[in-house]
């Protein structure tokens, strides 16, 4: 429960070369009932196109890009991986 | 079962040998202990490289290296699972991942070692960003590492 005039949001985030290419790491986005991992991006990025083979999670667990947000939850965006 | 993001340097052989020693007296029924140790190249896609910085998701990482573990140990019969990987500026040379495996068998260690390492080079959060004499740029894409073409 939160107290009362709190703002609902979900914060949004970016790794690596798509952070450089969106020109951020890290934003807070008003919540909505009924967003998806797709709608924030555009929400947040207007018609920057989402680059082809991007991955996407949410609170820390790879997810799709139609999977609906809660509030305060954390969404990321990132490219393919690239460790070991 | 350990996994661990080091920040700083280190050095792959200490780590077996101390988890090794951890063992006590479990190391009497363990008959295998494979391990692969991926390092820093000084060349790259045709260019030397002068170092790298390895970036990751902080939280995700961790989590999902603990998952990959905790899976290998259910599917296959293991006593053991080390998993070490490198964050932040490393140089040719430099460890940068570990992966060991300890079990009654060698198949299963084996096994589990390079399913490990191949899971992990396809879904951990981490990202390569190398320097070379002309700047920088972001490694797009590993190499894959089920299929060898031997004749090269």
């Amino acid at each position: 429960m939160r107290a009362a005039g709190c703002k609902m949001s979900i914060k949004v985030r970016f790794f690596a070369s798509l952070a450089e290419s969106v020109g951020r790491r890290e934003v807070e986005c008003p919540y909505a009932p009924g967003m998806t991992v797709e709608s924030v991006w555009r929400d947040v990025n207007g018609d920057k196109l989402m680059p082809v083979g991007a991955l996407v999670a949410i609170n820390h667990d790879y997810c799709t890009l139609d999977q609906v947000l809660n509030d305060n939850d954390e969404v990321a965006y990132f490219p393919p991986v690239t460790g070991g | 079962m350990s996994v661990r993001i080091c920040a700083e340097a280190f050095d792959p052989f200490a780590e077996i040998r101390a988890h090794q020693d951890a063992l006590g007296p479990r190391q009497r029924s363990i008959g295998a202990l494979a391990s692969f140790v991926g390092s820093m190249r000084d060349f790259n896609d045709g260019d030397a490289v002068e170092a790298m910085v390895l970036e990751h998701y902080p939280g995700m990482t961790d989590r999902h290296l603990e998952r990959l573990a905790a899976d290998a140990m259910a599917k296959w019969n293991l006593d053991e699972v080390l998993l070490v990987h490198r964050v932040g500026e490393v140089r040719p040379g430099d460890a940068i991942v570990l992966v060991a495996t300890w079990s009654a068998h060698r198949a299963h260690a084996f096994e589990s070692c390079r399913a490990l390492m191949e899971d992990l080079k396809s879904s951990a959060p981490f990202w390569k960003k190398e320097r070379t004499a002309d700047g920088t740029r972001w490694v797009e894409n590993n190499t894959p590492g089920n299929s060898v073409d031997f004749k090269k």
